[in-house]
């Protein structure tokens, strides 16, 4: 950022993880810090079936293109989406994954066709935090990433509600790339979800809580 | 905001009464944004049976004296000119956004240039269209609203030439009302049905688009080439940077534009002297400015960099003949260009390898 | 009523045999002599007068013959493309409902190039009037098979007679139409060889679209001695002939309660 550089953020996972609207949040964010924002979903070769990525940039300039080549952050909630967006590491990546000892609920790409575009996942196939216990995720073994584990989806569970994993997954962000104040992601969340909310306040509060949780989550870890 | 709920605020902000559409990805949220928005502010919608009569009932339409608009995409772009053909010959205003994919046939959902070709000058005509191709949130407000006053001004169809990704992304945007702004707003007239009882008050209008004779149609299109040889100077639109002593100018339209601007930043940081043109007229093209940049300097290398194979580069050359500069490309048809790879080109500036590159 | 509210009366014209609606300035009409289409415009002109529509009606003409009437009324007109005069009418109609939408094309126009117009407009209910004049066959291109042109009958593509096992058997429209449209379509088949009861359709389907019923569909059996290569004995027999044993004359949807007012 001190550079003038966009700060280049990928969030992947599976579809119905909540990984759009991780993205969206973040842009909604930046905008209200008064920064520029780029937000897109979903688009390139490692967009197939059900797994879904959200592209963020994040600057206090103006931002060129919507695509990059390499990111700042990477952010994996899955084995599959793993995989697919390996070639977006280099030196000095950070590497957000996620090492609960629950497998990611994967969708069959059947069940998404492969224009999975328009409709990442469909809700009824869907779910944030899987049920199975899995073996935990490890970071690749490239020398000069930065790999962070968090145990979202099991803190999820546990101590919230499966639903807020994504949040959770947001907090972390937050914290790591240090440009946004907590509290505006807040702010964004409340807008966001208003409708929801009023809906339900007890809903609001536990977004928070996982908000808050994924900050704690991550200790003296940042981005320079 | 995406950019396709953009439009459909622009549209609004327009003044724009009627939209028909027929679903295709990626501008579909165009159509759910209108059609919420629509009734609310006494616009209407109507989802037709495909793109064909979607554009012809946009005719009909803008001929009772309504602001009409469409949006469409790849496949639906070919079967959208039909219609346009006839808007073209009957000069019947109206404004298509299209929101490029990935060709040819269905291809990708995602994004590509590669409609720049068919846009500008698809139909079984002379191409005589406005098309702006916007690079950003801002520039789809801003167009789209002065789309809807090039195409009721001047009666030709008018585009508002996007992607994919434009479509798609998320960034931020400052929507305004024209009139806060100064902008006044050309209003709809209508072609036919207008005021007076026909044949007692006025002749009937009869409008056609065919004629019996060589010689009838020659001289109907030479008043229309006439006329859009006079707008063009008022119509046309180009950014450009370059000085003395630039050595690359980097060209490029829309989306690419963005990350030709982003590499000439990054180029000039490393002490290269770059420069950059962007035409934001697709058609007519700033040809008179593109030339008059490159005349200047007969040193100075160009690197035509675009999301296809080729359609931005021969309006270039069109626009060149006779001058001797060399050309580097980097085509990258249906796939989205970064800065980096237009940094990587300039330094290697080997463009036999750079034509499949990336 | 909203569609009474403008009535155009203009001074009796000189000429009785002449609607007001027609434009005299372009007559002698443009049509081959003998071709049905002067007919059935002639009614509609006639049925335009009658119910002093005169100035809010918008016509739209297809391609092929049916072009050839681009400036042939005193109302507004425009000629669209093959197949599409459907759509700039809905458009039209759409965009200004109390303009009196009058589709007029063939048979090669709104039962193959532009059919899904036609089905898609009928089933949507656009509050319209389509008439349709069927010939059996491509008359300005130079007589090729259509899609209503009979079982064993010549065309230009079907020299030895049409082949019902490859080309299919001809369409029939309004059945189409009226089973498709939604309630208030009216839907009828008309022809030139019963000129009174053609003005009474085409009235019922202008009516119609007046009061906001619905769609209105009425197909006109036509006459082309020039493709059909007959005289004006055998121009009549094939019409009121084979035609009329083929295609039904009669309405095949009228909207309930009938309209006030309505004449045979």
């Amino acid at each position: 950022m001190a550079d003038g550089k966009a700060l280049k953020i990928i969030i992947a996972g599976e579809g119905g993880q909540g990984v759009q609207s991780i993205g969206e949040l973040l842009a909604e964010a930046a905008f209200q810090a008064g920064k520029q924002a780029l937000y897109i979903p979903n688009f390139g070769v490692e967009q197939r079936g059900g797994v879904s990525v959200a592209y963020v940039q994040i600057s206090d300039e103006e931002i060129g293109a919507p695509k990059f080549l390499k990111a700042d952050l990477l952010t994996v909630l899955s084995k599959r989406s793993a995989e697919r967006t390996k070639g977006y590491l280099k030196p000095g990546t950070i590497y957000l994954y996620e090492q609960s000892a629950l497998e990611a609920p994967v969708i069959d790409d059947r069940a998404v066709g492969i224009q999975g575009y328009e409709t990442v996942a469909p809700e009824a196939f869907a779910k944030m935090v899987g049920d199975k216990a899995g073996k935990p995720a490890t970071p690749p073994a490239a020398p000069a990433l930065r790999p962070i584990g968090i145990r979202a989806a099991q803190t999820a569970k546990a101590e919230l509600t499966p639903r807020v994993f994504n949040i959770i997954v947001l907090g972390a962000i937050t914290k790591l790339i240090k440009v946004l104040p907590p509290a505006g992601v807040k702010e964004a969340i409340a807008k966001k979800f208003r409708a929801k909310f009023r809906e339900n306040p007890e809903l609001e509060e536990l977004n928070f809580q996982a908000f808050a949780k994924g900050l704690t989550m991550i200790e003296a870890e940042g981005m320079q | 905001m995406t950019g396709n709920e953009v439009v459909a605020w622009a549209a609004l902000a327009a003044e724009a009464d009627f939209m028909y559409g027929y679903p295709i990805t990626p501008q579909n949220e165009i159509m759910h944004y209108w059609s919420r928005l629509a009734p609310h502010f006494g616009r209407g919608f109507l989802q037709t049976e495909d793109e064909m009569a979607a554009g012809f009932a946009m005719l009909g339409g803008a001929l009772v004296g309504k602001k009409t608009f469409c949006a469409t995409a790849g496949p639906g772009n070919i079967l959208m000119q039909e219609p346009i053909a006839m808007a073209e010959m009957m000069q019947i205003p109206g404004v298509w956004i299209i929101q490029q994919r990935g060709g040819p046939s269905t291809a990708t959902v995602i994004y590509s240039q590669q409609e720049l070709r068919l846009t500008t000058a698809g139909g079984n005509g002379e191409g005589l269209r406005i098309v702006y191709s916007t690079a950003s949130h801002q520039e789809l407000f801003e167009y789209t609203i002065k789309a809807f006053n090039r195409a009721w001004q001047y009666r030709f169809p008018t585009f508002v030439l996007g992607d994919g990704y434009q479509a798609k992304l998320r960034e931020a945007v400052t929507l305004f009302r024209p009139a806060a702004k100064g902008w006044t707003l050309i209003p709809a007239e209508p072609l036919v049905r207008g005021p007076g009882i026909p044949a007692l008050d006025r002749e009937p209008v009869h409008l056609r688009n065919t004629f019996n004779i060589e010689e009838e149609l020659y001289a109907r299109l030479e008043e229309q080439l006439a006329a859009y040889e006079r707008l063009t100077p008022e119509v046309v639109e180009w950014e450009v940077e370059i000085g003395p002593e630039t050595e690359v100018l980097l060209v490029a339209h829309g989306i690419v534009a963005r990350a030709a601007k982003q590499a000439q930043k990054m180029l000039n940081q490393q002490g290269q002297k770059v420069g950059y043109f962007r035409p934001i007229t697709v058609r007519p093209f700033p040809g008179t400015a593109l030339r008059q940049a490159v005349g200047a300097n007969p040193n100075l290398r160009l690197l035509v960099v675009e999301s296809a194979y080729g359609q931005l580069l021969s309006m270039v050359k069109a626009e060149l003949y006779g001058l001797t500069n060399p050309i580097d490309t980097l085509l990258k048809p249906g796939v989205g260009v970064t800065a980096e790879e237009i940094v990587a080109t300039v330094t290697k500036r080997a463009p036999k390898e750079v034509c499949h590159g990336g | 009523m909203a569609d009474e509210k403008s009535t155009v009366v203009r001074e009796p014209t000189k000429n009785p045999n002449m609607p007001l609606s027609w434009r005299k300035e372009t007559k002698p009409h443009r049509f081959c002599p003998g071709c049905g289409h002067a007919m059935a415009l002639k009614a509609l002109g006639e049925v335009v007068d009658e119910l002093g529509i005169l100035d809010r009606v918008l016509y739209g003409c297809d391609i092929g013959c049916s072009l050839l009437s681009w400036d042939f009324f005193n109302f507004d007109s425009v000629q669209t493309h093959h197949g599409r005069t459907i759509p700039v009418v809905v458009g039209a109609k759409r965009a200004r409902p109390e303009t009196i939408g009058i589709a007029y094309m063939g048979d090669g126009g709104g039962y193959a190039i532009g059919a899904q117009h036609l089905v898609n407009a009928a089933q949507r209910g656009d509050q319209i009037t389509a008439i349709l004049a069927n010939n059996t066959l491509y008359a300005m291109t130079g007589g090729q098979l259509a899609p209503t042109t009979l079982p064993g009958q010549k065309t230009g593509t079907t020299p030895y007679g049409r082949e019902v096992r490859k080309t299919g058997s001809p369409l029939q429209g309004p059945e189409l139409v009226a089973a498709i449209a939604p309630a208030g379509a009216y839907v009828a088949r008309g022809t030139v060889g019963e000129y009174q009861q053609l003005k009474g359709y085409l009235k019922k389907a202008l009516r119609n679209q007046m009061e906001g019923r619905g769609f209105s569909f009425v197909e006109v059996l036509s006459t082309c001695p020039t493709n059909w290569r007959t005289n004006a004995k055998d121009t009549w027999a094939f019409l009121q002939g084979e035609m009329a044993r083929y295609f039904k004359v009669g309405e095949l949807r009228v909207p309930e309660p009938a309209a006030p007012g309505e004449e045979e």
